[in-house]
């Protein structure tokens, strides 16, 4: 693919750099004859500035101009050689990655020829026999440590928004094959906003139920007008009882866990506004290979094997 | 030979008392930054975060800063190398108060974050403008002043300073592009990759022309002065000074190796930062050289140990930008600590070298002296400062070179060694040294602060009286 959206770029570029180069040249040639007195002296150029600013003319430093031309012949070289003059290609037609032949290509293929079968090796084990293997666990620690530690931390426990993933509780179930197509596909989770729905009393009354449900310090009268709100707009999502449902990726509501914190202002943030979370997929970044081992990892943070401990 | 008329030095008083203080804000910013990566608890608030601080810090010393002594010294210069006052006086005010407005309004915005989020191009559209008109105005007095001079030769140093002044203001307008969507808010006009070129075609000339071309021109003007010494070669400054010109151009894709843009503009980004090394050393060897036959004056004079060490500083960062722009060296060096410490040994160690030594030798002669109160304070701020860029570098560059090879290394399945944050706590120890570097020129600044306090105090301010130009002889 051309990287000009006409000729005419490419004849202009061309000129331009090759313009650049022989103006080097050209300044570099007239100015190498420099003149010194008889006896070998600087010559003075001959004007005075502010009273006392003068200029030798002395001639080039001899090993400056052979400095000067061996990055001119470098530049040259090299534009014959690789891309650079225009769209000329470059004799060696090295890409960085375009094409099969390009040095990304080439790179990615040699990765996956060396380090395809160390993983495909625990490809076809059952995830739980992985995940109490440890070999396989220290390199699923190492690509989680690589790719997942930025959200979910170097510890695993997460942060705000960003769920913990060693106290094996789980927004989408903690079953192994679960795990995987969670790092597989991504999860989109998605909580409405419900504030012009509940008004600013009815959300505070939700935020004293919900709060409820798992023994924290509530307004209970408030609860109790709450607990009919919710069973009217919460319970489709997060059951009557407020235990949540993991084929949707609803919360349970009724343990100590919080993802976005369990402040009677902080789940008033979250009925009022909502929330969206995202996980991204791996699928196609890491492949099913390197998603096995991660998966088999994050299992064992929750299920402590021989391996983990 | 002397006639009634007077320099206009008031305007370069002005800058050259803001270059210390200018000076003095944006170190201590720098002090603050660089605490806050060894105690990250002190970024106790939204707008005291590093973030918001960094840019602030770069703005303050590059276009506080540096900007202020440029403005002083190219006032001075040009008006003593044409033998004739400035042209246009109250446009030279003007500039004056218009970019010390323009410094105000970038330490309120850019605390609050307010950026265009363009690096060493942050301020947002309304200052952009006020930058534009400043700056068309130090034009117009700068070569207004330069078309009245009364010799018939353009002396080197302007040169240096009108490329500057020309190049600053196409780089400046046309990187600044954007559409207004409110005061405080606008969107670049380029997008995706073009806007990432275009943004580094201004950065990387950024660093060619406002923070080189320029101060080659202070150096063309106070090396010969303070060394009383014939400058080395006319026709080595010919030379360099066209191939730079010529070359810097074209170097701003060296930031962007290995990312989305094209192969071609990685490659000639790249060989024409190499074929910069011989220019800007041309720089270096006729300040250097020009000292030839008065070497001696290095040992008892501090202001020739700040511009000389300055140009050792200049030739070594221009050794090793080119060096760090072939794509193998980049691929190790590229957003490691290594380029910080690059940046530093060209701001720290020519920059501010350069501009301390110039201020020294300036502010006297504002107040009709010659000499600072104190010599021996020169002496010791030229040590500290030296010990300080010193600390900062090494430490940097030992960062740097670890982070990227803690980056690259793999294990035998292909996986990392090491984790980013790894590389974090591993450079702990280098960060703690440069903040060190950091205080120790800090702490210089200070005591020129103050050596500059004790030479004006009780001073009048002053005037010298233009001086007819000698007659030329060869």
């Amino acid at each position: 693919m051309a990287d000009f959206v006409s000729g005419f770029w490419n004849i202009y570029v061309m000129g331009l750099v090759a313009l650049s180069i022989l103006f080097c040249v050209f300044i570099l040639v007239s100015n190498m004859k420099g003149e010194r007195n008889a006896d070998g002296e600087a010559k003075l150029h001959g004007h005075v500035w502010d009273e006392t600013l003068a200029e030798y003319n002395n001639p080039l430093p001899r090993w400056w101009m052979y400095l000067f031309w061996l990055t001119i012949f470098f530049a040259i070289v090299y534009l014959v050689l690789y891309p650079g003059f225009g769209n000329n290609k470059g004799l060696y037609g090295w890409s960085s990655a375009q094409g099969e032949g390009s040095q990304y290509a080439r790179e990615m293929q040699k990765a996956d020829e060396t380090y395809g079968p160390i993983f495909a090796k625990y490809q076809t084990e059952d995830l739980k026999a992985v995940a109490a293997d440890p070999e396989a666990n220290a390199m699923g620690g190492r690509l989680f440590l690589t790719y997942c530690a930025q959200c979910h931390g170097s510890d695993a426990r997460g942060a705000k928004g960003f769920p913990n993933l060693t106290d094996n509780d789980w927004l989408y179930g903690g079953e192994p094959e679960t795990i995987k197509t969670t790092v597989l596909g991504g999860r989109f989770g998605v909580m409405p906003a419900l504030g012009p729905v509940l008004g600013g009393e009815g959300t505070k009354d939700v935020a004293n139920y919900v709060r409820s449900l798992s023994g924290l310090a509530h307004d209970s009268l408030r609860a109790q007008r709450g607990k009919e709100l919710f069973a009217q707009n919460c319970a489709a999502c997060h059951g009557p009882d407020g235990k949540g449902s993991h084929a949707i990726g609803a919360p349970n509501l009724t343990d100590k866990t919080w993802l976005y914190g369990s402040s009677e202002a902080t789940i008033i943030e979250t009925v009022t506004k909502g929330r969206q979370n995202q996980m991204p997929a791996f699928k196609d970044f890491l492949g099913d290979a390197k998603v096995h081992l991660l998966a088999a990892y994050v299992y064992s943070l929750s299920n402590k094997t021989e391996a983990a401990k | 030979m002397q006639s009634q008329a007077t320099y206009n030095y008031k305007v370069v008083r002005q800058f050259a008392i803001m270059t210390v203080v200018w000076g003095i804000v944006g170190m201590l910013v720098g002090v603050i930054v660089a605490a806050q990566l060894v105690w990250p608890e002190l970024n106790f608030a939204e707008w005291f975060h590093f973030g918001r601080l960094r840019p602030l810090h770069t703005n303050a010393v590059i276009f506080a800063f540096g900007g202020c002594a440029l403005f002083a010294t190219s006032y001075y210069v040009v008006q003593r190398t044409c033998h004739t006052t400035l042209f246009a006086p109250k446009l030279a005010s003007f500039t004056f108060w218009g970019w010390q407005l323009v410094i105000l309004l970038a330490a309120i915005t850019l605390p609050l974050g307010i950026t265009s989020s363009k690096e060493y191009a942050e301020l947002e559209w309304p200052i952009d403008i006020l930058i534009a008109v400043v700056w068309v105005s130090y034009a117009l007095v700068f070569f207004g002043t330069v078309a009245k001079r009364k010799t018939s030769h353009i002396y080197v140093a302007n040169w240096f300073y009108g490329a500057f002044i020309i190049t600053v203001a196409l780089l400046h307008i046309v990187n600044s592009m954007a559409i207004p969507v409110s005061l405080t808010k606008s969107y670049s006009a380029y997008a995706g990759v073009q806007d990432a070129m275009i943004q580094w075609w201004y950065g990387h000339n950024a660093v060619g022309f406002f923070l080189t071309a320029g101060f080659l021109g202070m150096m063309y003007y106070f090396v010969p002065k303070q060394a009383d010494r014939p400058v080395y070669s006319y026709r080595l400054s010919v030379v360099h000074f066209w191939a730079l010109i010529f070359t810097y151009m074209w170097a701003g894709p060296h930031h962007l190796h290995y990312t989305a843009l094209p192969d071609w503009t990685q490659s000639v980004g790249m060989v024409f930062s190499l074929i910069l090394l011989a220019p800007s050393w041309g720089g270096m060897i006729n300040g250097i050289m020009t000292l030839s036959g008065a070497w001696h004056k290095l040992r008892t004079d501090p202001i020739l140990k700040f511009l000389i060490t300055s140009l050792s500083f200049y030739g070594m960062s221009t050794f090793e930008g080119p060096m760090m722009s072939v794509k193998t060296v980049n691929a190790l060096s590229h957003y490691t600590d290594w380029t910080v410490g690059h940046v530093h040994s060209g701001a720290l160690g020519w920059v501010a070298m350069v501009s301390i030594g110039a201020m020294y030798y300036l502010i006297p002669r504002m107040y009709g002296k010659t000499e600072m109160y104190s010599t021996k304070l020169i002496t010791t701020h030229f040590w500290v400062a030296t010990i300080g860029v010193v600390l900062y570098i090494a430490s940097m560059w030992i960062a740097g070179v670890m982070q990227g090879l803690m980056w690259r290394a793999t294990n035998p399945d292909g996986t990392l060694t090491y984790s980013f944050v790894e590389s974090v706590k591993a450079s702990y120890p280098f960060w703690s040294i440069r903040l060190l570097g950091g205080v120790l020129f800090l702490s210089g600044m200070l005591i020129m602060f103050y050596n500059v306090l004790k030479t004006i105090a009780g001073e009048k301010a002053y005037n010298a009286p233009v001086l007819t130009p000698q007659a030329a002889h060869a």
